[in-house]
C-alpha cells in the first residue's frame, strides 16, 4: 500500500459498466513527511476521500477488492485517509 | 520479501471496514548496506514492530491474504518479521 495525497478530481461519462458510480481522484504519491514523490496518478475511491486529504491506496489486484463490482479493472484504489502521521515513540 | 525501517505511525480512522484494528506503519525499504532505497509504502504490522525498527517487509498480495486468510482483504505490504541483525558475505 502506498500513502499518497488527493490533488484533484476526474470525471468520466463514459466508462466500463464495472466502474459505474465509482469516484476517480487525482492522487499525488507522496513520502512520510508529507513530500510529493513521483508522478501523480488516476485512483478510484472507496473510503468517501476529498481533495487535500492524505490517503493510502491499495494497488494492483488488492485494488480491486473494495469496488462494488467485484470484476473491475481497478489497479490502483483509495482504501484509507490519513489522520495523522507519527514520527516519534 | 525486503528490508524496510518503520519511520511513521500512521493514524486513520476512516478506512476500509477490514482494516479496523489493525496497526499501520509508513516503511521504508533497505538496502543490504543500509542506506533507503526507493519510496515509502505503508504497511500493517503483525509482530508488534516500533518506529525506528528494522523489518522484514513482505510484499505479495496473495501471500498478504494468506496471513489474513481472507481472500478479499485489500492488503499487500505486511511487516512480518523484526530484524535482529543481517550478515551478507563478500
Amino acid at each position: 500500500m502506498i500513502p499518497g495525497k488527493v490533488i484533484g478530481r476526474l470525471v468520466a461519462s463514459s466508462t466500463l459498466p464495472a466502474f459505474r458510480g465509482v469516484k476517480f481522484l487525482i492522487v499525488q504519491p507522496v513520502d512520510e513527511h508529507k513530500e510529493p514523490s513521483g508522478t501523480p496518478f488516476v485512483a478510484c475511491d472507496s473510503v468517501s476521500a476529498n481533495v487535500g486529504e492524505y490517503v493510502f491506496l491499495a494497488q494492483g489486484r488488492e485494488a480491486t477488492f473494495p469496488l462494488p463490482d467485484r470484476f473491475n479493472p481497478a489497479d490502483l484504489t483509495i482504501i484509507g485517509i490519513i489522520d495523522e502521521v507519527t514520527e516519534d515513540r | 520479501m525486503k528490508i524496510a525501517k518503520v519511520v511513521a505511525h500512521v493514524v486513520s480512522t476512516q478506512k476500509n471496514p477490514k482494516y479496523e484494528g489493525l496497526k499501520t506503519f509508513m516503511v521504508k525499504p533497505l538496502r543490504l548496506d543500509g542506506s533507503e532505497e526507493g519510496s515509502t509504502f505503508v504497511a500493517i504490522d503483525r509482530v508488534q514492530a516500533g518506529i525506528g525498527d528494522t523489518v522484514l517487509l513482505l510484499q505479495e498480495g496473495s501471500s498478504a491474504r494468506t496471513v489474513f486468510n481472507d481472500a478479499l482483504m485489500p492488503a499487500r505490504s505486511l511487516i512480518v518479521g523484526i530484524v535482529d541483525h543481517v550478515e551478507v558475505k563478500e
